[in-house]
């Protein structure tokens, strides 16, 4: 069997496999919060708890309508999304024009008040939830196992991340939430209802948070706090991209997740802080991380 | 149009002007900035407001966009009560805004700062008329708006506008800082639009431009307007002019 670097080459790009399929995640839940903190100014601590609820939402109503997977993949993060809309609009639009802290202390306690419920009616302990038979089982190329599910997990997030980045980059909505990102109140007076934007901005925020979260579900079980552990390392992503860069986040979140699973092939030891070692080096050299544009 | 937007049981009446302000306070915070302005521009109409910065000028057009953080008084547009409406919605009632320092976006191309402003009303011009005026605009589209000189921030601000389709727009200082040649352009531009028709609010400290194109001058000084007069009227007026502005 071929070795690089003395690793045995399936056990090496089967780690690389896992690295990017982590990596989906953080990309995706990086995206939503660079979205929603390039345009609203909120460091979003909520965000784990939407992913969670992405995945609960999916979770119950399974349950409930026996719905399959390609179903609660789109209608569990809208609802979740809807959701998202409501918090932008009774709790989130009342404080704008104050210290982002506020923001920031809001959705975390928004996260703990519905982390603690999910915990309170239905326990700590995960539930499976199962992925789609058409994904199950794995193809074998030799040199490299390819697990169905993760692959197909791998090239949604990457096309929903170029989807996002097409969005904001290349379109008339995205000029408008670039422009909004630089000049809130002008943009208004131009005539763009940029309330209406702001909710919109959020509940897409949080349908891509809830998207991971259904897709995290099969995997990672679903449990009330799923999100909690995930969302330390998606915020040190998002320090690494540069705060509200939508392609630091995108490349970031791929990347770490790469470095993460390799990591665990060459000194598995330091898997866990590598991605925190990173963000020092990176907060050291260059503050604003690495596509972020400098204050 | 007019009686479109005009509140029920305040219908505009034809030669009743298209924007009025009446008694118009405005603060910044605790800074009361505006003190009981009023004036009128009538449809077709140019008309200038002048002073020394610091008067007032500025916080007038911000007031009638929304912009001013507090306001009282009243602000029609076509009969329309526009005071106190959402801030989107003021521009929709068919105003452009040429604000100072352009209001040009840097991380947005030439071309998506073009097409950036909702239609606000009937009869924009179209592309092709406006790249006659601004040939720059089509060589220069995928330039960001950061890298763009100030006349070319200018035009680029005034093309939109036009884009756009107002019945009145109302421009910012249009010629702070820029070249006389660019200067010369703009004039060139805004008096075509003005033989078209468009009624405009212009704020200016140059003077000199301001005389080339106002029908109609107010005069401001610490927030009040002490001093209206016609373009027939402005020799007589020069000695005024010149103690408030300073030149």
């Amino acid at each position: 069997m071929t070795d690089l670097f003395g690793v045995p080459l399936p056990v090496l790009t089967g780690q690389a496999l896992i690295g990017l399929f982590n990596g989906a995640f953080y990309a995706l839940l990086s995206l939503g919060l660079a979205v929603i903190f390039g345009l609203l100014r909120i460091v979003n601590f909520a965000h784990g708890a939407l992913y969670m609820l992405g995945a609960f939402t999916a979770y119950l109503m399974g349950e409930a309508f026996g719905l399959p997977f390609w179903a609660l993949l789109v209608v569990a993060p809208l609802a979740v999304a809807l959701f998202g809309a409501l918090i932008e609009r009774f709790l989130l639009s009342h404080l704008r024009g104050l210290d982002p802290l506020y923001g920031l202390l809001l959705t975390f306690g928004i996260a703990l008040v519905v982390e603690g419920l999910f915990q309170y009616r239905y326990g700590v302990a995960g539930r499976p939830f199962a992925a789609p038979p058409a994904l199950s089982g794995v193809t074998n190329l030799g040199w490299l196992i390819l697990p169905h599910y993760r692959t197909f997990v791998i090239a949604v997030a990457l096309a929903v991340c170029l989807g996002t980045w097409l969005l904001i980059e290349r379109t008339r909505l995205g000029a408008l939430l670039r422009a909004a990102t630089e000049n809130r109140p002008l943009v208004e007076a131009f005539g763009v209802n940029v309330p209406l934007l702001l909710t919109a901005t959020y509940a897409f925020g949080t349908f891509l948070a809830a998207f991971a979260g259904v897709m995290a579900a099969p995997v990672f079980q679903v449990g009330p706090f799923m999100g909690s552990n995930l969302i330390i390392v998606v915020f040190a992503v998002v320090v690494i991209g540069g705060m509200g860069s939508i392609g630091g986040a995108i490349v970031a979140g791929f990347a770490l997740g790469l470095l993460e699973g390799l990591t665990k092939v060459v000194y598995p030891e330091a898997a866990n802080v590598v991605v925190f070692a990173v963000m020092a080096v990176v907060l050291f050299f260059r503050p604003a991380g690495l596509f972020g544009k400098p204050a | 149009m007019t009686e479109t937007l005009a509140r029920p049981g305040a219908p505009a009446r034809a030669d009743a002007p298209l924007l009025e302000i009446e008694d118009l306070h405005g603060w910044y915070g605790e800074s009361h900035v505006l003190h009981g302005l009023s004036l009128a521009v009538g449809r077709g109409e140019t008309v200038a407001l002048i002073g020394r910065n610091g008067a007032g000028k500025t916080s007038t057009l911000r007031a009638v966009m929304g912009l001013l953080p507090r306001r009282e008084g009243a602000i029609r547009l076509g009969g329309a009560d526009i005071l106190r409406l959402p801030r989107h919605r003021i521009a929709r009632h068919g105003i452009g805004y040429v604000p100072e320092e352009r209001g040009i976006f840097a991380s947005l191309t030439v071309a998506e700062n073009y097409e950036l402003l909702p239609r606000v009303g009937p009869g924009g011009m179209s592309d092709d008329a406006i790249q006659r005026i601004f040939p720059n605009l089509r060589e220069r589209r995928g330039a960001y708006g950061g890298t763009l000189s100030g006349g070319e921030q200018q035009m680029l601000a005034i093309a939109r506008v036009l884009r756009a389709g107002p019945r009145i727009v109302l421009l910012d200082e249009p010629t702070e800082g820029l070249a006389p040649v660019i200067v010369g352009r703009i004039a060139a531009m805004l008096t075509a639009l003005k033989r078209e028709g468009m009624t405009m609010l212009l704020v200016e400290q140059n003077v000199h431009f301001a005389r080339t194109l106002a029908d109609r001058f107010f005069l401001m000084e610490n927030g009040r307007i002490v001093d209206a007069f016609d373009r027939s009227e402005i020799a007589a007026h020069a000695g005024r002019v010149a103690e408030i502005v300073g030149v």
